[in-house]
């Protein structure tokens, strides 16, 4: 039995993560008066929300009539009818007032000539229900997310948000099926503490490494989904992974699609724009499921470029120099960093890549955990918001700049939600000490882990696994082997070895534990994938064309105890919130 | 005469010498700062001979190479990778920048890598930041607006969101303010490059109400003017910021301004 001295600290909320969506959260708990920690195993602006480039989404109508009904048409569309039009209506809805406040707090948006926030096309986001393009997406130049985080954290530090920085969190602590708290390794100097609170907010992000080429940050490890999944609770729509049409060619880096807002379109090896073969009408500006399997159609037939033809190429060199320079002056640099082009001569080497995952840990509209016993349940204590959870508004496919506007919606939902369910200051339940001891005997394993198998090993054969068995195309002989592959991988967790001792920032042991997570959802992302036979969204399966809404218009819950998963469904809601919109039916879904 | 010696366990010494085991004939000579305080030994430099037949360009890909195939227990901060998250800043060659960013291949001879200059050190390659971030929130990085219009944004116009410009990219990853002998010196009250180009960037937003108050607040002997125009800071920023025009147009304001 392992034995670390615990500090306990005792809080009304807790919220593991410091992205957008954490940080929003924490700055309405702190209004609300609860007693808030923030802990996050990054300083908060190294959060992946940095990364977000083209902008966030709101009707706003300032370049043009819109109305939050059209947004929320666009976004079921989008999620090729896997989202919860009550969630998804909630989101449009709210969605201009968060942009507006996200203003207030200080947010430098690009601006109109009238001085009020700029807005660019976007992918999938049309006016009057499908019929034309419509500039929603509001933006900070190219740098929105970095814009907006250190706005949010800004506002978090005016609030006086208590943050425990460079914290890794292990687990959570659950008794009687309701959270009570979790358990973090403080790497600064090597302390185990013990938080307790009346609800924890998971805000970890999204789990993108589990795949070799990826836009995600190193950190993007899904430590929050892994938790829920050890807590014996479920994952939802794990399967549907989206690729970015426009990952730099050999480094994964983003091109944000905010350049094909602005008028840049991808070609193949004859100088074709092909999008206007497979999207007639929006073109390069489809959603991006749809850009990315044309973009893969191209190359497999043999009309992709370079010298191995396995990508093709995005060009802007015709816009205008001064709106490059105004607009999107970030990818411009990253280009010339990573693929030494400048964008104003040549065009940059684009592939799809792993960008962001639809699935996560199942919730409601409130942002509270949802489980299946029998009927749909909520988890006391627990809450999920951002890339870690699926509430589900994207459903199967996320349009671009709805990620954004997703965080600040549901990280504020969150804070109102526990606000509603929380008294200040109420007393804590005492946590029996073996949920305290099971978590720390896992982490003291693997911390002595004197195995033949490193980290980085089994890391990268997870990835190369992911990477060519559960990708943009999918078949049911390669999702099989990818079922099958995994689980080998998993089991050479049993002698995976870890150099380091030390508790001070023992990096090594970070990426062992994040990597414990990693292969966990690694299963379940394809074990979901194999299981669901039909294409829908992100989810392409060659052998089964068709979405098949009889069978399939529900959500895949996953439960993962190691590398026995159980696969089971959830009804897709399928009414609004409120009579101010109609459910939308689903149609045949073309751009 | 006084007597001045060096901290216990304070002295660098030579560290472990890690042979390549690939048999690749293009190889580089990688040394590296080695510190861990739950030790009691003093710091040391390792070298990593590395195979460069099979290593990306960016010195970070060459760290991950490291610690993925040489030497797990090497210990560095790195997130995005693509330059905007500010993890990865450290001194590469005698220079600061962020190793995800920089070509190792710009750099001749061995390549050195350490820390950024003048902060303690948690472990390794790590700097401890808290000085910095304590700093950056006694600016109070926050709209002061009391606007009472809740449905609608703040009228700016592109001419004045234009002064942003420059000043909202920083990415915080300090290289510059550990890049600036004064704020070497007088790190505990010079407030620094980093943090005074987001003083500037909350001073210039049209939209922001108590740009006097935020003036006021670093006009300050130590605070502000340690600032000897050294530009150590422009030089080094890897966003192609530069810090030290900000600090000069807050002196300009200052001295034209009735504050």
């Amino acid at each position: 039995m392992s034995s670390y001295k615990i500090i306990d600290h005792e809080y009304d909320v807790v919220v593991l993560g410091a992205g957008g969506s954490g940080l929003r959260a924490a700055v309405g708990l702190s209004e609300a008066g609860l007693k808030t920690a923030c802990i996050s195993k990054v300083f908060p602006t190294r959060s992946h929300t940095s990364a977000a480039q083209g902008g966030i989404s709101a009707a706003l109508g300032n370049m043009g009539e819109d109305d939050w009904r059209w947004h929320m048409y666009d976004t079921v569309k989008g999620a090729d009818w896997l989202g919860d039009q009550d969630s998804i209506e909630y989101l449009c809805k709210e969605a201009p007032a968060a942009v507006i406040e996200l203003e207030k707090y200080g947010v430098p948006f690009s601006r109109t000539d009238e001085g009020k926030i700029y807005q660019r096309p976007f992918g999938g986001m049309t006016k009057n229900y499908g019929n034309g393009i419509v500039q929603r997406t509001c933006a900070a130049a190219d740098r929105t997310g970095h814009a907006i985080l250190h706005t949010l954290y800004g506002q978090a530090l005016k609030h006086n948000t208590e943050f425990f920085i460079e914290y890794f969190a292990l687990d959570l602590l659950m008794k009687d099926g309701e959270c009570r708290g979790l358990i973090a390794w403080n790497l600064n100097d090597g302390t185990i503490h013990r938080f307790r609170a009346h609800t924890v907010i998971i805000a970890t992000g999204g789990y993108g490494k589990v795949y070799y080429s990826a836009t995600s940050a190193h950190t993007c490890t899904g430590d929050g989904n892994a938790m829920v999944l050890r807590a014996g609770l479920p994952l939802q729509d794990m399967e549907f992974v989206q690729f970015h049409p426009t990952g730099i060619y050999g480094h994964g880096t983003l091109i944000s699609e905010g350049v094909r807002g602005e008028g840049g379109y991808l070609v193949n090896s004859k100088g074709e724009r092909f999008m206007e073969r497979y999207a007639p009408n929006a073109k390069d500006l489809a959603s991006r499921d749809v850009v990315s399997r044309s973009m893969s159609i191209e190359i497999n037939e043999g009309r992709g470029v370079g010298k191995d033809k396995d990508h093709v190429l995005l060009n802007l060199s015709h816009l205008d120099k001064d709106v490059i320079a105004e607009r999107l002056p970030g990818i411009s640099d990253a280009a010339r960093l990573f693929a030494d082009v400048d964008v104003t001569k040549d065009p940059i080497p684009v592939v799809p890549t792993v960008h962001y995952n639809m699935g996560g840990i199942p919730t409601n509209y409130k942002a509270e955990v949802l489980t299946v016993n029998g009927s749909e349940k909520t988890v006391p204590g627990l809450m999920a918001i951002g890339e870690a959870a699926c509430v589900s508004v994207h459903g199967a496919n996320r349009l671009g700049s709805n990620s954004l506007i997703d965080l600040v919606v549901f990280g504020r939902a969150a804070a109102k939600r526990a606000a509603e369910l929380i008294k200040p200051g109420t007393p804590h339940d005492e946590i029996g000490e073996s949920e305290t001891q099971k978590c720390l005997d896992r982490f003291d394993k693997l911390r002595n882990a004197k195995g033949d198998n490193s980290t980085a090993e089994l890391r990268l054969a997870m990835q190369k696994t992911m990477q060519s068995k559960c990708a943009v195309f999918r078949t049911e002989k390669n999702l099989k082997e990818g079922v099958d592959e995994i689980r080998k991988t998993y089991d050479g967790m049993k002698s995976i070895s870890v150099k380091d001792r030390s508790l001070v920032f023992n990096t090594d042991l970070v990426e062992t534990l994040e990597f414990d997570n990693l292969i966990r959802q690694a299963v379940t992302t394809v074990d979901s994938a194999y299981h669901r036979k039909e294409s829908r969204g992100a989810h392409a399966r060659e052998d089964y064309p068709k979405r098949d809404d009889e069978k399939f218009m529900q959500h895949t819950l996953a439960w993962c105890d190691g590398k026995k998963t159980k696969i089971s469904y959830r009804e897709v809601h399928k009414s609004t919130l409120t009579n101010e919109v109609q459910y939308f039916p689903p149609q045949e879904r073309v751009y | 005469m006084v007597q001045i010696s060096l901290p216990k366990n304070s002295k660098v010494e030579k560290g472990k010498y890690f042979q390549d085991k690939t048999g690749s004939k293009n190889i580089r000579k990688v040394n590296v700062y080695r510190w861990d305080p739950s030790t009691e030994e003093n710091p040391r430099i390792d070298t990593y001979e590395v195979d460069m037949d099979n290593c990306p360009s960016k010195v970070l890909d060459l760290l991950n190479k490291i610690k993925n195939e040489i030497d797990p227990s090497l210990a560095y901060r790195r997130s995005c990778a693509h330059g905007v998250c500010g993890s990865c800043a450290m001194n590469m060659d005698g220079k600061n920048g962020l190793a995800c960013t920089t070509p190792h291949a710009e750099i001749t001879g061995d390549i050195n890598i350490y820390p950024l200059p003048h902060l303690k050190v948690k472990r390794d390659l790590i700097g401890d930041l808290d000085g910095l971030y304590k700093q950056y929130q006694s600016i109070e990085p926050w709209l002061k607006n009391n606007s009472t219009k809740d449905k609608e944004e703040i009228i700016q116009s592109k001419k004045e969101r234009e002064k942003l410009d420059g000043a909202y990219e920083c990415i915080m990853c300090a290289c510059c303010s550990t890049s600036c002998p004064s704020y070497w010196w007088n790190g505990d009250k010079y407030l620094g490059p980093a943090v005074l180009l987001q003083a500037y960037r909350w001073i210039v937003d049209s939209r922001d109400e108590e740009r006097k108050e935020r003036l006021k607040k670093v006009a300050d002997e130590l605070k502000l003017y340690r600032c000897h125009t050294i530009l150590n800071c422009t030089s080094a920023c890897p966003k192609g910021l530069n810090p030290a025009k900000a600090i000069a147009e807050i002196k300009k304001m200052l001295a034209i301004a009735n504050v």
